[in-house]
């Protein structure tokens, strides 16, 4: 369905833009017809990135992301607009999502103006009852309320339930539930899981390890903007290969163990070597080997679906 | 027993009327003990930690004791308030990112801080250096502004300074939420290893998330609606809670380990109760599996064993069948 290849995203820094950063670089990885993949990173790691790149809101430096076979990028005018009538996102804080000053169901005017301009009222209407009653939502007590009558589980949904007026394809869920109570997390976990079920893919963007392991079948380990391990949930989280999943892992705090005594490198995230590997500086395993320092790791083949880019392997 | 708090009702002042966000809490705590703090946003727990210690208005204090150290704190009195603040009560602000002043370098402000409560930044200093290094933070930080730190650098150097006098009582306001989970454990590992070096003697950890407090605390209290609903061990809270709260509330908790479709989880329909008029009875009771017409009380607060308390007519009744 989506596929991204060694996208890269360079950002000038500096006084005089003189620095480059690189947010993301060299990212490829693909997204099949009705799957949940699971992107994790911590702050600052480009997931978001790639997230609004996918979305078109911002641009790539280079590298192509190519939907059902169609470049993205090259996208314009009514083609674009198409894009979007399949591809949709949903964003982290629902309270920002919304202007205050209107009803929270103008977010499916907006949907109403842009693309079903010819639906007559009533017809209309049905469809917004049937996807609020599809994203688990009473639509007599939700419509024609404002922002801060309604819960951010509520909100969350809300937004969710807009991105199905369109019949969209693929979602890209960008830290969604992380604002969320733990009561009501569950609740749009599962929503997001049942429209997996219906054929909707979702790139499931998160820092937290214990949710991407419900509901996705694939994981992205990304560090620094690099991808240091992906594949298959199972083999990802039950046997971590790179030193950063490991730790990560690790970290994870659980009901049913108590932590393990993991030494965790606290030091300040420097600009990062432009050669060697993204987590020399931080990694336990690498010793001082020159190795490691000079020369960036690819990402080989450890297993059936499951690639790590360790070069100590 | 480091504190004790006996009958706090502190309610929210608003134009239609008091909000009841803390209603009535009953709980002590004992010396080098950590007690976490957990439940739905709008419970009341943040009102708790902040009504221990800065009970500003809209904020406004009904009745109620608290004793530190076997001391009354004038919990209602702003000013009397300020010879406890920082020497014997201390707190981690929630989203301590912003809790520095950013106009002063690091060192400057923890002098100045010092100098309100009459302590000599000079004589501290070796022991602030000492701290920094038990945080990994190196001594540079104090010429520094706090913009030039990381989040998790101003999350450990708040924890710093917080706990710079000793306090008997740390009150730690969500200090992992904001943090990618690797500083996570290591800012949750420090309040431990401050705990037990003594620089803090108790504390009370607010949070969310029941995974870390299960990682960290020694008991966990679990709160509703501005209510107490349950206290134990945290071991007991875990594995064998009581109130059907709690068992909702720990059943519906993402693990690693657990995928939706091996075992769908679920949440806990409904939402809390508006404290501006909460409900009679208990506060659980429209979300309740269990409820019964019992429930059109307030359930008492009750010691059922040795350090677990429950509020819930349901167990009273197990137990009393038992």
């Amino acid at each position: 369905m989506l596929k991204l290849d060694n996208i890269t995203k360079v950002y000038r820094v500096g006084t005089f833009g003189g620095k480059e950063l690189h947010a993301v670089s060299d990212v490829s990885f693909d997204i099949k017809d009705g799957e949940v993949v699971s992107l994790i990173g911590e702050s600052g790691s480009g997931k978001s990135t790639i997230g609004k790149m996918i979305l078109g809101l911002i641009s790539t430096s280079s590298g192509s992301i190519a939907f059902n076979d169609l470049d993205v990028s090259a996208l314009r005018g009514s083609a674009l607009k198409e894009y979007y009538r399949n591809v949709q996102g949903v964003f982290q804080d629902p309270f920002s999502s919304y202007n205050p000053i209107f009803k929270a169901d103008r977010v499916f005017d907006i949907v109403r103006e842009e693309f079903f301009p010819g639906v007559a009222s009533s017809e209309w209407k049905d469809k917004v009852e049937r996807s609020l009653t599809d994203v688990g939502l009473n639509p007599g007590q939700v419509l024609g309320k404002y922002p801060h009558q309604l819960s951010g589980g509520q909100l969350q949904r809300f937004l969710i339930a807009r991105a199905l007026l369109l019949d969209i394809q693929f979602l890209v869920a960008d830290e969604i539930i992380s604002m969320l109570d733990a009561s009501t997390r569950i609740d749009v976990l599962n929503l997001l899981a049942e429209l997996k079920s219906r054929g909707l893919s979702i790139l499931f963007i998160t820092h937290d390890l214990s949710l991407g392991h419900y509901i996705s079948e694939r994981a992205v380990i990304l560090y620094r903007g690099s991808i240091v391990e992906m594949g298959a949930t199972e083999k990802v989280f039950d046997k971590p290969l790179h030193p950063y999943t490991k730790m990560l892992v690790a970290c994870v705090p659980r009901l049913d163990k108590k932590w393990e005594d993991v030494r965790i490198e606290l030091g300040a995230k420097k600009s990062g070597l432009t050669t060697g590997c993204v987590y020399y500086e931080r990694c336990q395993a690498a010793g001082r080997s020159k190795d490691c320092a000079m020369q960036r790791p690819p990402l080989i083949k450890a297993g059936p679906d499951h690639l790590v880019a360790c070069g100590k392997l | 027993m480091s504190l004790r708090v006996e009958n706090l009702r502190v309610y929210y002042q608003t134009l239609k009327g008091d909000v009841k966000a803390l209603d009535g809490a009953t709980f002590a705590i004992e010396d080098g003990e950590i007690m976490g703090l957990a439940g739905e946003s709008g419970c009341g727990k943040t009102t708790l930690g902040h009504s221990l210690i800065r009970l500003t208005p809209p904020l406004k204090y009904i009745e109620g004791r608290v004793t530190l150290d076997g001391e009354a704190l004038p919990i209602g009195d702003m000013e009397g308030m300020n010879a406890y603040r920082f020497k014997k009560l201390s707190i981690i602000p929630q989203y301590a990112m912003n809790a520095m002043n950013p106009t002063r370098k690091i060192g400057k402000m923890t002098s100045e801080l010092l100098g309100s409560r009459g302590v000599s930044f000079k004589d501290t200093l070796p022991e602030l250096k000492r701290r920094l290094d038990l945080v990994e933070l190196s001594h540079d930080v104090l010429n520094m502004y706090p913009i030039e730190l990381s989040g998790g650098m101003k999350q450990r150097m708040v924890m710093v300074l917080s706990t710079l006098l000793n306090p008997s009582l740390l009150i730690a306001d969500e200090i992992t939420s904001a943090l990618d989970v690797a500083s996570q454990k290591a800012v949750a590992e420090m309040l431990v290893e401050f705990r037990d070096l003594q620089c803090c003697s108790s504390a009370i950890v607010i949070t969310h998330d029941i995974s870390i407090l299960y990682q960290i605390a020694d008991s966990i209290m679990i709160m509703y609606a501005g209510q107490l609903a349950e206290k134990a061990s945290t071991e007991v809270i875990i594995s064998s809670p009581r109130h059907p709260y709690t068992k909702l509330l720990i059943s519906s908790l993402p693990e690693i380990g657990v995928k939706y479709d091996e075992m769908r989880l679920e949440g806990i329909p409904g939402k809390p109760p508006l404290l501006l008029n909460p409900p009679m009875g208990c506060r659980f009771r429209d979300r309740c599996p269990l409820a019964f017409e019992k429930c059109m009380e307030e359930p008492p607060f009750t010691d059922i064993e040795r350090g677990h308390s429950v509020a819930c007519w349901k167990v009273l009744e197990e137990d009393a069948q038992a």
